[in-house]
């Protein structure tokens, strides 16, 4: 009965934080049916007669953002980048796991290198190859994320192909199979459980990438954080309201994966986090 | 390495290899050979030693980000985590919707940093326009909203860690100390913490690597008002980069400093952790 008893308080406990912990959002909500200045004078008022301003918010924010180009680049590039990073960095965590050669160890330590070297480090340098080499489209982009993405993917695709066994490919190798097809037909629908992960792990960070995007396309093409970004710094003084609708737009998508993938992205985080 | 297996490296490792130089390798080390020179594009670079250094650690706005970036980081680090592991032993009870409430907490955690910012923006200058002030008043405020945005940001993702972490815990381990009369004080201190201090140690490492790198949640919330003295040291080496006037010199060797601080947190966390992953090969 007593632990009962903790039990229902520690649920309305629970319930009131996590009822506080979605308010911001639901703030955001709120605020984009609102007129702009009521939003920076009463945030917290709920809708009224007065204050309320339709869906106004969100036609003028989606022509000053051009917001559906942009969720539809950030889309291209998230869907393309995170397709190539999977094909080829299972195909090269798989060889250097399998071929042990000095070439190959060194090649693995450059990749776990990588991986703590922050942004700002290449930033710079970065972006005037990029130039340079045209790779500063939307299809380029992608090679930048596969070589800015290999370190942790390699190292997570080594680290599981450590875990299977060989004789599954060894068989395949004997049955005349030769190391192309032994990969796709053998080794590939096996790295399934690491594959999910891999792509979860890139495809949060390329949709929500702000400064790769902007530095090396941004003049150009706007992906969803820089047409929100542009809307603060592109017009002078920043118009409330559309930001408002705009900050919605942005959180339905993200809300929308997480409720259909949910349990895959907990179990990426957690293999991510552990592990990288 | 024969023909044969040159052949299939050229077809498995090339394409990856390629993209890593040009986006990771060769940027890296023109990047540290760049910060001894004086350059406004990658071809006109004339050494100076390091001067850049000097001038780095002589500019009252690095030092300033630099203090301002360790002091986020140690009270994100306390905060997040305190209040990650609390809601961990919270939700690993037997209680109703607890799975709701691990969703909810881990949400924010995928929200990118640039609409995070704007939320916060929002929620805290709505506060603050009662007494008549903004976040750009007085840089505790852009500190404090900082913290709050990071915690909000942050706390899910330590618990859902944290959640793996204990429900790791062998059952026999917690009844065996509930039939010797172990209160739940003594099972936590005991037997709980003990047992998850590797996923502690990775979790404090993780949130203060976090903090440091920190960057758009940082421009969308304060962009560094008032007068660049909320700037975290990744804003700080863009401003220098992009906003100072042949500021390119001394941008890429506080980038080089940075680089070095997070590294050594990387490799304390690896002496710390003993990963055997990366040691193996």
């Amino acid at each position: 009965m007593k632990k009962n008893n903790i039990n229902i308080l520690l649920f309305i406990f629970l319930f009131i934080l996590s009822a506080l912990y979605l308010s911001p959002i639901l703030i955001v909500l709120l605020n984009s049916f609102k007129g702009k200045l009521y939003i920076s004078e009463q945030p917290f008022a709920l809708l009224n007669e007065e204050n309320f301003y339709g869906i106004k918010n969100y036609t003028v924010g989606l022509a000053k953002t051009g917001f559906f180009n942009a969720a539809f680049l950030s889309f291209f590039i998230t869907v393309l980048s995170v397709g190539l990073i999977v094909l080829c960095t299972s195909m090269t965590g798989w060889f250097i796991m399998r071929v042990r050669n000095r070439i190959n160890s060194l090649l693995y330590y450059m990749f776990v290198f990588s991986m703590i070297v922050p942004f700002q480090m290449v930033m710079y340098t970065m972006t005037k190859i990029a130039n340079m080499v045209s790779l500063d489209n939307p299809v380029g982009i992608a090679v930048i994320y596969l070589g800015f993405g290999a370190g942790q993917s390699v190292f997570l695709f080594s680290g599981f192909v450590k875990s299977i066994p060989m004789e599954l490919e060894e068989a395949a190798l004997i049955d005349g199979c030769n190391p192309i097809q032994t990969f796709f037909k053998v080794v590939f629908p096996v790295l399934k459980p690491i594959t999910i992960t891999v792509s979860i792990l890139n495809a949060m960070w390329i949709w929500n990438d702000y400064l790769l995007p902007y530095l090396v396309i941004g003049t150009e093409y706007k992906t969803i954080p820089i047409a929100i970004q542009y809307l603060k710094t592109g017009y002078g003084g920043i118009d409330m309201g559309a930001m408002m609708a705009m900050l919605v737009l942005a959180i339905i998508p993200i809300v929308v994966f997480y409720l259909i993938c949910q349990k895959y992205i907990i179990q990426g985080v957690i293999a991510g986090a552990v592990k990288g | 390495m024969n023909k044969y297996m040159c052949k299939y490296f050229i077809i498995f490792v090339l394409p990856t290899l390629t993209a890593f130089l040009l986006s990771f390798l060769i940027p890296f080390i023109l990047g540290v050979l760049l910060s001894f020179t004086e350059f406004t594009s990658i071809i006109d670079a004339k050494w100076v030693g390091i001067n850049n250094y000097v001038e780095a650690f002589s500019n009252r706005e690095f030092v300033n980000a630099l203090k301002f970036t360790v002091k986020i980081a140690i009270v994100t680090v306390i905060t997040v985590n305190f209040f990650a592991l609390v809601l961990a032993l919270l939700l690993t009870r037997q209680l109703k919707g607890r799975n709701i409430f691990r969703a909810i907490f881990f949400m924010p955690n995928l929200i990118g940093g640039i609409v995070l910012g704007y939320v916060w923006q929002l929620i805290i200058n709505g506060v603050l326009y009662k007494f008549g002030v903004t976040l750009s008043y007085k840089p505790e405020y852009g500190f404090w909203g900082l913290v709050l945005l990071m915690n909000w940001q942050m706390i899910g993702y330590m618990m859902v860690i944290y959640i793996a972490a204990i429900q790791n815990i062998p059952n026999t381990l917690i009844e065996a100390a509930e039939i010797d009369g172990a209160n739940w004080f003594q099972i936590l201190t005991n037997i709980k913490l003990p047992t998850i201090t590797p996923s502690i140690t990775i979790c404090l490492f993780l949130t203060m690597s976090n903090a440091f790198k920190n960057f758009d949640s940082n421009l969308a919330l304060t962009a560094g008002a008032p007068s660049r003295k909320t700037a975290m040291l990744a804003l700080d080496i863009y401003n220098t980069f992009y906003n100072t006037l042949n500021g390119e010199g001394v941008g890429q060797a506080k980038a080089v400093v940075f680089f070095i601080i997070v590294s050594a947190i990387a490799f304390l966390q690896l002496k710390l952790t003993r990963r055997k992953e990366v040691d193996s090969l």
